[in-house]
């Protein structure tokens, strides 16, 4: 019962704000007389939502699913370099460079360039920029949390004479899980943004991003903004899907004696 | 000094043939921390523990009970001296899981059921999964767990983690238990009964046991001899034959014994004694 009403106010508390917020937005908007261009009311932005969802919705899986191919593409790259590095001394001190260099470049910045790489009418740059973007959270927290072995299960381990890879397999790796899902759901909206932002850059029409640019330019400013409002809705699948599963895997994971 | 060396009764007509469970002689253990004062932990220890002998350490916290204990648990080397265990080095009797384990932290992994822990050490050695379900089955039994085969260990109380461990430590059916304040972290009621327990553990699987605790009481209820030790440099400064009757004659009612309570004592002035006791103390200076 009381789990319950504690849900219906953590989730009530939240859209009850929104609403209010969204309340002083248009109030606002109307009062003031702000013109569209420099930025339009959510009725003005709901009713493009409502008149172009087949757009929004064909717009939203095309970046979505560029995001979707670069999460999975970096998290798995990035949980593997993790573990050869927790592994493998040499790999370790060769990728903690490399990662700090990665980590400081804006990877969109790469956009141009892998257009040219890849030839601009392929979604592959996007996907590449995305999954780049992922790898790099991804695979600092799982190196992060691949170093947390407690003291009583490294001497267990020890004990029972477990390899490397064994001790990877039993107790490692299932111990860096809640790490490694810090790092997907910080990538989780990393990815949607990059993939995103990277169509600005270019590429072939039909993403949230490209159609952005194009509402803007053709001064559809709440048309612009309900593309907006897709991206934004696409960000936060991502991101409670990834919450999802990680409350799913880890729920055992208390502290534990 | 001889008291040391004794097996118990039942021992000591196969103590000839059958190499003792352990065997610790002349062992000094120094760590050197960096850019630090080397600590003593331990120093000339010699201890032999029979086949099927239940010993207890017992001394002041950082008098090296740990330290001992992991030594013959192959999980650090001592600096001097030897220590072997069924005749075999530390560490062969380590590759050869002689003996099975358990600390203060059950040390449970989080993600695996109650079975999957005490399986663990048998999937890490390759034992099938039928002899496996089998075998975690019957420790369960025996661990009185049977009906949280399947919870994991965050839906289990403390005493009920430290049975769990317990049950991991004999999967592998070991002539030989370690345990390093096993209880410690229990509640006195959950703490008795868990000895109670132990007692009849050990008594269906025969297996020795070397037990640190820094409870009087504990000691003296589970164990064949008490060990003894005092602190800076660590040293076993005496050894206590208890005898208290066999597994079955110790029931809770032994804890109002007088016997009992005539072994705590002597145990508590071998703790607090000043003056050092036995010839060990004497032979240094
Ligand atoms: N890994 C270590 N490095 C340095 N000193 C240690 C280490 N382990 C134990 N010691 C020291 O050795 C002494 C004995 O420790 P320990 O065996 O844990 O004592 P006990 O278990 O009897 O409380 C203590 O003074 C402790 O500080
Ligand atoms: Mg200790």
């Amino acid at each position: 019962m009381r789990s319950s009403a504690g849900t219906a106010r953590t989730i009530l508390a939240p859209v009850l704000l929104g609403i209010a917020l969204l309340a002083v937005w248009q109030l606002v908007i109307v009062a003031f007389d702000v013109k569209p261009f420099i930025v339009p009311g959510p009725v003005a932005i709901g009713g493009e939502f409502g008149k172009n969802i087949s757009t929004v919705l064909a717009g939203a899986a095309v970046t979505g699913w560029n995001a979707l191919v670069g999460l999975v593409v970096g998290a798995v790259v990035g949980i593997l370099f993790a573990v050869l590095a927790a592994l493998v001394r040499v790999v370790d001190e060769l990728s903690a460079a490399v990662v700090s260099a990665v980590a400081v470049v804006p990877i969109v910045a790469l956009a141009p360039v892998l257009y040219s790489m890849f030839g601009a009418g392929a979604e592959t740059a996007r996907q590449l920029v995305a999954a780049i973007a992922v790898f790099i959270p991804v695979y600092i927290n799982t190196l992060r949390g691949l170093r947390q072995v407690r003291p009583v299960h490294r001497d267990l381990l020890h004990v029972y004479a477990a390899s490397a890879w064994q001790t990877s397999r039993t107790v490692t790796i299932p111990g860096a899980l809640p790490f490694i899902f810090t790092g997907l759901r910080i990538a989780s909206s990393l990815a949607v943004i990059s993939a995103l932002i990277a169509e600005y850059f270019g590429g072939p029409v039909g993403g949230l991003g490209k159609s952005i640019t194009t509402a803007a330019s053709g001064s559809n400013y709440s048309l612009a903004w309900a593309y907006v409002l897709g991206a934004i809705l696409v960000g936060l699948v991502f991101y409670s899907v990834t919450l999802g599963i990680e409350r799913i895997a880890t729920r055992h994971y208390k502290p534990a004696t | 000094m001889s008291d040391a060396f004794v097996s118990p009764a039942p021992a000591a007509t196969t103590a000839s043939v059958t190499p003792a469970a352990v065997e610790v002689v002349g062992v000094d253990k120094i760590f050197t921390a960096k850019k630090k004062a080397t600590v003593t932990a331990l120093e000339k220890v010699d201890l032999t523990v029979a086949p099927g002998e239940f010993v207890s350490l017992i001394g002041p916290s950082g008098c090296g009970k740990s330290t001992l204990l992991r030594l013959i648990a192959d999980l650090d080397s001592p600096s001097l001296g030897s220590i072997s265990v069924f005749g075999k080095t530390a560490r062969q009797a380590r590759l050869d899981q002689e003996y099975g384990i358990a600390f203060q932290q059950a040390g449970l992994l989080p993600w695996r059921t109650v079975t999957g822990n005490i399986e663990l050490p048998l999937e890490l050695h390759g034992v099938g999964s039928a002899a496996r379900k089998a075998r975690s089955a019957e420790l369960l039994a025996l661990v009185g767990l049977s009906d949280f085969a399947q919870s994991y260990p965050d839906q289990l109380s403390g005493g009920m983690q430290q049975r769990v461990a317990i049950a991991r430590a004999l999967a592998e059916s070991p002539r030989l238990l370690l345990m390093d304040e096993p209880f410690g972290a229990l509640d006195e009621m959950t703490r008795e009964r868990m000895q109670t327990e132990l007692v009849r553990i050990t008594a269906e699987t025969g297996a020795a046991v070397v037990f640190v605790t820094h409870s009087i009481p504990e000691a003296v209820y589970l164990s064949n001899r008490v060990v003894v030790m005092s602190p800076r440099p660590g040293r076993i400064r005496d050894v206590l034959t208890v005898s208290l009757g066999s597994a079955a004659e110790r029931t809770e009612q032994l804890r109002e014994n007088e016997a009992f309570f005539e072994n705590v004592s002597r145990v508590r002035e071998l703790l607090h004694g000043e003056a050092p006791v036995g010839i060990r103390g004497v032979e240094t200076r």
